[in-house]
């Protein structure tokens, strides 16, 4: 073939692909509804999830049982009340109410002193106990360390020698702590699988479905460009989703923006990549679209959110379920989102991470592929 | 006597055409071998691996010591990390660079650096400071884990300081009410289930009525002579029944290799478990009527379960939200039903603890299955 010819023959094809994008382009804008509901939903589950998913532990509900009142002990309920992590609600002389109290949920915490506490304090020997209610485990821990912090601190005021070695805790890269920082990208990767793996695999099951999908395969296009064709509209959809809600994560959560915002575009778009690669494969083996939904759903929405390290810290998880989590594109993704928006790093730190993603985009295309080729001659 | 006789009889009939139509279903899903493993595969083994997925136990977190002191005492206290359970020593290095740049990788999620003259004033019994650099990375997790490298510290400190009178004046022990050892899993695996639970059967049935509209059958159905409510009640039994089942081997599943504890009424439980069905199903066929095709139906489902999952407190604390997140999650029909299991399955609470989560399901039950029926009409548009 000459190289005249073979340039007539890209163009044809680069032409008929473009037509199928445009005719797919078209389908998606002609659904007014969907297509709103498509840009919205996204904005409005981040904007929401945002304000309310937080670990931040407050307004503990605290409750003291002091046997022997007298100054001592009111310095200790003053530090509490002084705390604005605590909100003390009463005093009582015996335990007796607190089993009740801690049944109905009025009570998150209890300090329980002994008799003469003031008395043991000034011979060095107080003793007392801290009640939680550990039924949420992490929430409880909190809640005690933040009581032992209290009491240190009163101990320390008590007996005014300085502590022998005193530590200095530095937070780094969020030093609010506020959860918030690390749940936004979480969310933006979540939202964005939804749209592109959930929104391409069932449309494309949806053509088998109806049985249009033969038409196409008979048609002059070849499978790959069915794929790229079904594939470009939401590509461009989840990126304005991408957008839409990092600009919502600066604009009203103020999440840091501390590394490159090209390099952050860049690998959220590959990690739509990555996504619609995993909604293309999903639909090359479900026959129906209530097959896909399920294995989309049911298999995406809570490893996505649980596996990946969105909420709950990878290394806390038993060791034979950490490889189990190198699986979950979001892990990936999440820790490429953090590192730039929070620790300001850039491909330097985050070349592996980047380069796995890649490697998960080839290895499903490549899958997909494959799987439309043999059903295409079977 | 005539009327009662009237009455018992369309009574009959109707329990006969929705008996027909539960019929229908339960074929339908029975001849679908993929839909089968689906519907009971997924959930079984998510629970089983996610459960050991949602915890913020704190283990062999790796840290990395900065020591320019380089002296019998900044050994001892770096052995000390070594040896608790917390902390695994990643590195130690006499410069603070490598351990920055390990906590910038992501390697290390806690720095102790100990400056040159901490052996020094510590023999000589001046006091010292140490600085514990901590990434904020791990959320939650990184003021527990800080908390506890103060303690070691602390502990160290007592140690060097044994001979002298002044320890510590206050002995603290601690207690966790319902949890005492802090297990993740029974919280987490009561509420991990029921949400597995809503996520098939909401999307059965949300993808029920439209993939009958998109193929055209609902046409055929709309002209026979089935009332609304018989129509939504066939449609809603069956997959009703598949979610309890379901609910019955979670649990089972979950006793078996978590030990999760049954400290309360399984017959409470389930009565909850049906009301909630009615509700988290009666909104996906909600949705089903509503949405023209599936993708529309898919999506909205999607999000419907997003927000039953971030905002029931099954992951983080509803007390942790602002006001008016707390004041919507009382709207949340999962928030109630995973707060009944878990105090009818850790607490062995009763009715009479429960009976706000519980009439607002009820509540909320004939709210929505009110509101499907209404949807749902037979004069396609």
């Amino acid at each position: 073939m000459s190289t005249p010819d073979r340039d007539r023959s890209l163009r044809r094809v680069l032409g008929v692909l473009g037509g199928f994008i445009r005719k797919e382009t078209r389908h998606i804008l002609r659904d007014r509804q969907t297509l709103a509901v498509l840009l919205a939903l996204p904005l409005v589950e981040v904007l929401l999830f945002g304000f309310v998913i937080r670990t931040d532990v407050e307004n503990v509900r605290i409750g003291f049982v002091v046997p022997t009142p007298d100054e001592a002990t009111a310095a200790l309920v003053t530090r509490f009340r002084g705390s604005d992590l605590f909100s003390p609600i009463g005093t009582w002389t015996s335990t007796d109410p607190l089993p009740a109290l801690f049944e109905r949920g009025e009570l998150d915490q209890a300090i329980v002193l002994e008799p003469d506490f003031a008395a043991d304090l000034g011979r060095g020997r107080a003793h007392l106990l801290i009640v939680t209610d550990a039924s949420d485990p992490n929430t409880g821990s909190a809640m005690s360390t933040y009581a032992q912090q209290v009491i240190r601190g009163y101990e320390r005021e008590a007996a005014p020698a300085p502590p022998l070695i005193d530590s200095r805790i530095r937070i780094r890269f969020d030093p609010t702590l506020e959860s918030r920082n690390l749940f936004v990208p979480g969310l933006i990767a979540l939202v964005l699988t939804i749209v592109s793996a959930l929104m391409t695999s069932i449309a494309i099951t949806r053509e088998k479905e109806r049985g249009t999908m033969e038409v196409l395969l008979v048609s002059p296009l070849r499978p790959w460009q069915i794929i790229v064709g079904k594939v470009a509209p939401y590509l461009l959809l989840a990126f304005i989703n991408a957008l839409t809600a990092l600009g919502a994560a600066w604009l009203v959560f103020g999440v840091p923006f501390r590394g490159s915002l090209v390099l952050l575009l860049f690998e959220s778009l590959l990690y739509i990549f990555v996504s619609l690669a995993l909604g293309v494969f999903v639909s090359t083996r479900a026959q129906s679209q209530r097959a896909a939904m399920l294995g989309a759903v049911a298999g995406l929405l809570m490893p996505s959110t649980l596996l990946s390290g969105m909420i709950f810290p990878i290394h806390s998880m038993p060791a034979w379920l950490r490889p189990i989590t190198n699986i979950v594109p979001a892990t990936w993704f999440i820790e490429i989102a953090r590192g730039v928006m929070l620790k300001g790093v850039g491909l330097a730190h985050l070349w592996q991470e980047t380069l796995i993603l890649i490697l998960m985009a080839a290895v499903l295309t490549v899958a997909s592929v494959r799987n439309f080729d043999t059903r295409l001659s079977g | 006597m005539t009327g009662l006789a009237v009455r018992r009889d369309r009574a009959r009939t109707w329990l006969r055409i929705v008996g027909t139509l539960i019929r229908k279903e339960f074929r339908q899903v029975s001849r679908d071998r993929v839909m089968l493993v689906q519907i009971f595969a997924i959930p079984l083994i998510q629970l089983l691996i996610l459960a050991n997925a949602a915890t913020f136990e704190i283990r062999d977190s790796r840290m990395f010591v900065v020591d320019e002191s380089r002296s019998a005492a900044s050994r001892d206290l770096t052995r000390r990390f070594e040896a608790s359970q917390y902390f695994s020593l990643a590195g130690v290095s006499a410069h603070a660079r490598p351990a920055d740049e390990s906590l910038l990788a992501g390697d290390v999620s806690l720095i102790l650096h100990l400056p040159d003259d901490f052996g020094r004033r510590l023999a000589r019994g001046e006091p010292t400071s140490v600085q514990i650099v901590v990434s904020a990375e791990d959320g939650a997790a990184a003021g527990i884990v800080a908390g506890y490298a103060r303690t070691i510290v602390g502990a160290y400190a007592a140690t060097v300081t044994a001979s002298t009178p002044s320890g510590v004046p206050i002995d603290i022990r601690t207690r966790g009410w319902y949890n005492e050892a802090l297990d993740y899993q029974q919280h987490m695996v009561p509420g991990i289930l029921v949400v597995l639970v809503t996520i098939i059967g909401t999307l059965l049935t949300a993808m029920n009525i439209v993939r009958e509209k998109e193929i055209g059958t609902l046409e055929q159905l709309n002209a026979t002579p089935l009332t609304r409510s018989e129509f939504i009640a066939g449609k809603l039994l069956p997959f009703w029944i598949l979610a309890l089942l379901e609910l019955g081997f979670g649990l089972v599943a979950a006793r078996l290799a978590f030990d999760l504890p049954i400290r309360g009424s399984l017959l409470l439980l389930f009565a909850a478990g049906g009301i909630y069905l009615v509700v988290a199903l009666g909104i996906g066929l909600w949705i089903s009527t509503l949405a023209e095709t599936q993708q529309q139906a898919m999506f909205i489902t999607y999000f419907f379960l997003m927000i039953n999952l971030f905002m029931s407190g099954l992951f983080t604390p509803i007390a942790s939200m602002p006001a008016w997140g707390r004041a919507f999650a009382e709207l949340i029909p999962l928030k109630h039903f995973i707060e009944i299991s878990r105090a009818v399955l850790i607490k062995g609470a009763g009715v009479d603890t429960l009976a706000v989560p519980l009439v607002a399901l009820v509540v909320m039950a004939f709210v929505v299955f009110a509101v499907a029926v209404r949807q749902y009409s037979k004069t396609a548009s």
